[in-house]
């Protein structure tokens, strides 16, 4: 693999995870900086970043998962990295599969690669039916709005290279940000590709979303999406134009 | 047609609005962005107190015959809609700044610690003689 790398983790409360994703990804690839951004984590999350050497940024407050998340793009933006992935803080996404997502980009065949759990075969993974009535809604929803086959809009497990970083650095979604992303990258016809992955179980902790929180959210993204679509800034610029 | 007492009222209120307003710009306690909508309600309001005839004409023309003080509350309530809608762009523009802030806070105290290891790192390299 040419070119640096960075790992963006965007990490809240995750004193206990923290520490073996980070080890994790610098097992798989002791090349890749791994950039932990702290949303305001109560507890030792940055203390445990840091000692498994990772960079950390740490954020004033607790900003929420979409801005935590441009934050790490920001940063791979301004330090010039060349490809930029992105793990959840919780030890859900295996490094390994790293080499599935970053693949395709050496290759130029796309400039978002996303990991899902629901494409192919490898059904091992079922959600709570709140959950995947969501997942499922988003999916048929994106795909339509998008014109093209997304199985899973709710995967934070991503590799993007420089125009893709670029477009998010500036322009990134706040609170389940992962399906307006989706979007937002369509529309500035940057290449998504999807790759089957496996994910594991949370390793500490619960889910944040509650089920009266996914409706919540499930509208908000809902009308954010079809604001997305009818926005007038959405014009490609020359940077991310093909 | 309005009775007198509603007009006086309404009147003296929307002259307290005004009043009101303005003792805030004049003490910097209020930006001048922020006050021209809350000025347009008081002038509007006085507008319509004072000038009864007009009322009752504008009263007409929307069909409320009964009670043409109601056009008073109507344009009242329209006013504080606006005032309302006004604040949550400013709110949103000020969450959206707010969210910059935090990041561009966070991404140069990581560039700073970085660079507080590094000139340490060479302090302990080179021994002072």
């Amino acid at each position: 693999m040419s070119g640096r790398i960075v790992a963006v983790v965007p990490a809240f409360d995750e004193e206990e995870a923290i520490g073996p994703v980070v080890a994790g990804i610098r097992d798989f690839d002791p090349g890749i900086d791994v950039v932990v951004v702290d949303d305001g984590s109560g507890d030792g999350t940055a203390e445990a970043a840091a000692a498994a050497g990772a960079i950390v940024v740490s954020l004033p407050f607790n900003l929420g998962i979409g801005a935590a998340v441009q934050t790490g793009f920001r940063y791979a933006l301004e330090q010039d990295y060349d490809l930029a992935v992105r793990l959840d803080g919780d030890g859900q996404h295996d490094p390994a599969e790293l080499t599935k997502l970053l693949a395709p980009l050496a290759r130029d065949e796309a400039d978002v690669v996303t990991g899902s759990r629901f494409h192919g075969e490898n059904g091992s993974y079922r959600p709570p039916l709140g959950r995947r009535l969501g997942i499922t809604w988003f999916a048929k929803l994106v795909s339509l709005l998008s014109r093209q086959r997304v199985t899973d809009t709710t995967s934070g497990f991503q590799a993007l290279n420089r125009p893709a970083i670029a477009l998010f650095a500036r322009d990134y979604p706040s609170d389940y940000p992962e399906v307006e992303a989706t979007v937002l990258l369509l529309k500035h016809r940057l290449r998504l590709l999807e790759v089957p992955v496996e994910m594991r179980e949370r390793e500490t902790g619960s889910s944040s979303i509650t089920f009266l929180r996914s409706l919540y959210y499930a509208v908000k993204v809902t009308l954010a999406l079809f604001v997305g679509i009818a926005r007038r800034s959405a014009v490609p610029n020359e940077e991310t134009h093909r | 047609m309005t009775p007198v007492r509603i007009s006086i009222a309404a009147a003296v209120g929307s002259i307290l609005l005004i009043l009101i307003v303005l003792e805030l710009i004049r003490g910097r306690r209020l930006k001048e962005r922020y006050a021209l909508l809350w000025l347009a309600t008081g002038v509007v309001l006085l507008v319509l107190s004072a000038w009864r005839g007009g009322l009752n004409t504008i009263a007409g023309w929307l069909g409320v015959s009964g009670y043409p003080p109601a056009i008073l509350f109507a344009a009242a309530i329209m006013f504080v809609i606006a005032v309302l809608l006004h604040y949550s762009t400013v709110l949103s523009k000020l969450t959206d700044d707010n969210i910059l802030l935090a990041q561009e806070v966070a991404l140069l105290r990581a560039r700073v610690e970085a660079l507080e290891r590094e000139s340490a790192a060479k302090f302990t390299e080179q021994p002072t003689g």
